[in-house]
């Protein structure tokens, strides 16, 4: 598989990452190569395996009591935030 | 005379026994942190003043004859692990800034075990990279060659215990970033089995993949913390509900018929004559104390790196969402509009393999190509774990190098992403299968440490480590220290 710099620029956009002019094409190099690399996975037999998506097998996603475990922690949490006021945190505008 | 080269255990002995204090030994691995970490860049941040504030506790709790075989024992954690008022960083300019709000788990077990924490240990971006050379805070050295990589990601805490820095140091590992580097480094790595340990406070690169473990001199040293860390959690749906065995306890099995399988697929082209030399003569010592070693073939092994190569970035671009700028973390200056805002702080915060990896994931996840490579991993992800299981009808454990070559040299790697994914071409098998491996110490080669890589079923931690035991008391390689720093 070999990506253009369309493709990275794509890739890039859905990820939500700032690519720069310099770094795109050593990007669309590596990920090309590594796209290859993974390919060989396509030459292994895997009709009617079942994907594997969980390492121990037989874990079911437990549930709780639907129960109130946790204080407010709110000042705390937004101390590490880059932008609050009164509680709320900040972004630019979205809708004008 | 304090001893630096002392184990976790000997040091637990010594404290109980009243031969120096919690705030001594404490005062003495901060000075050895001071000397050394300019040099081997092992550290993130020190922390002398919790260090010390922690010792003084134990001490109290020692005078009065409380606490257990680790109270008052230094420890260093990986900077992934969330340090209640203590920056976290997970080796990333994203978290440059992050004052974590809670403790992780892990980091809470072993304080209420009466550790003593020295700081928070370097690493590769958000545990991606096999050479610690990824991190936002620069390169780690390897202490039995400055020129040389410790192995990653948990690259920090392994040139802090190799160097006595700290006795013992966590560690996570997704595709062997605890056994890799214990390799590299001349120490004793553990990676439990999935689940065995709570993922609650670690950051997450790859859900399915993380868990939590360490790096130590000694099986004995890593029963002891084992016993201290793992068990159920309820903040982590993944980590499982089962007794913790007294690891310590286990330790002393005899060897005598223990089947030991030697996995055909580890010994091939691309492993150095030199660890393939030293793994065999592991081996023939195991069978000389009565072991039966048995020839065992996973066909599907090969195919671990490119499922891991899917698998890994796929779960990484989803965890690594939550970076937004909004919340916490970097963000970029005078964002134009909300766009720009994670675009530019996406691109700004994160180094490039980790947006390397991001892209690869998202790349895998996006509409039209998700069948072709993610659930195609899924599936070869299932004939890996399928091998084992296989593998496991006939042996007890699976034995085979950790790693292809000792400690490659800084920068030798970084040009071409799949040579550096490759060097964990032995440890992410018992990641996809979520099995349980560690790595000891079987010899040197030109003066670099080589690791035997011990691989068991799932829940086996105790057999794993007895039967690391055995070898450590009839061998002396896990005793090596680094010559600058023995």
């Amino acid at each position: 598989m070999t990506l253009s710099r369309r493709d990275v620029v794509n890739i890039a956009l859905l990820a939500r990452l700032q690519i720069t002019e310099q770094e795109l094409p050593v990007y669309v190099g590596s990920l090309s190569a590594i796209l290859a690399f993974v390919e060989q996975l396509g030459a292994a037999a895997t009709d009617g395996v079942e994907p594997m998506a969980h390492p121990l097998e037989g874990q079911v996603q437990r549930l709780r009591d639907d129960q109130v475990t946790e204080s407010d922690h709110r000042d705390r949490y937004q101390a590490n935030a880059p932008a609050v006021e009164a509680g709320l945190y900040l972004v630019p505008k979205v809708i004008e | 005379m304090i001893p630096h080269h002392a184990t976790v255990a000997e040091i637990g002995r010594g404290l109980r026994a009243h031969e120096y204090s919690s705030v001594e030994i404490t005062r003495h691995f901060l000075g050895r942190i001071d000397h050394a970490n300019a040099s081997l860049n092992a550290f993130v941040t020190v922390t002398p003043e919790r260090a010390m504030a922690d010792a003084k506790r134990a001490d109290r709790m020692i005078a009065r004859g409380e606490g257990g075989p680790l109270t008052g024992v230094p420890l260093a954690h990986k900077d992934i692990f969330c340090t209640e008022g203590i920056l976290t960083t997970a080796g990333s300019r994203m978290l440059s800034n992050f004052v974590a709000p809670y403790d992780a788990t892990v980091v809470e077990r072993l304080a209420a075990a009466g550790m003593v924490l020295l700081g928070k240990t370097n690493m590769d971006e958000f545990a991606m990279g096999s050479s610690n050379e990824t991190s936002f805070y620069g390169p780690v050295r390897n202490p039995w060659d400055g020129t040389r990589v410790p192995g990653g990601s948990s690259g920090g805490s392994a040139a802090a215990v190799a160097a006595r820095l700290v006795p013992v140091a966590t560690g996570t590992d997704t595709g062997g970033s605890i056994r890799q580097p214990a390799a590299l480094t001349g120490l004793t790595g553990l990676k439990p089995t999935y689940g065995r340990v709570s993922r609650y406070g670690m950051i997450a690169f790859a859900s399915s993949l993380d868990q939590a473990g360490v790096l130590t001199q000694s099986a004995e040293d890593a029963a002891l913390v084992l016993a201290a860390m793992a068990g159920h959690d309820a903040r982590d749906s993944t980590s499982v509900n089962a007794a913790v065995p007294d690891y310590a306890a286990g330790l002393h099995r005899p060897m005598k018929g223990l089947r030991i399988g030697i996995i055909r697929e580890f010994f091939g082209e691309g492993l150095d004559p030199g660890v393939g030399s030293a793994v065999r003569a592991a081996l023939d010592r195991y069978q000389a104390t009565g072991a039966t070693l048995v020839d065992v073939s996973l066909p599907n092994l090969p195919l671990s790196v490119p499922t891991y190569y899917v698998v890994a970035p796929a779960e990484c671009s989803s965890n690594l969402s939550r970076f937004d700028g909004v919340r916490f973390g970097h963000r970029c200056a005078e964002p134009r509009d909300l766009m720009d805002l994670y675009c530019r702080t996406r691109g700004e915060g994160f180094g490039a393999e980790v947006k390397r990896r991001i892209m690869t994931g998202t790349y895998v996840l996006s509409a039209g190509y998700y069948d072709a490579y993610y659930l195609k991993a899924q599936k070869v992800r299932c004939l890996i774990n399928a091998d084992f299981k296989r593998a496991f009808e006939q042996v007890d454990v699976l034995m085979g190098p950790t790693t292809p070559t000792p400690a490659f040299a800084i920068g030798a790697k970084t040009g071409d992403p799949i040579t550096m994914y490759l060097n964990d071409i032995y440890t992410i098998g018992a990641n996809l299968a979520g099995l349980p491996a560690v790595s000891v110490p079987c010899g040197l080669v030109d003066g670099l440490p080589v690791g035997l890589q011990i691989i068991g079923p799932h829940f086996s931690e105790e057999r794993l480590l007895a039967t690391a035991h055995a070898w450590q008391q009839q061998t002396e390689w896990h005793c090596k220290l680094p010559p600058l720093f023995a």
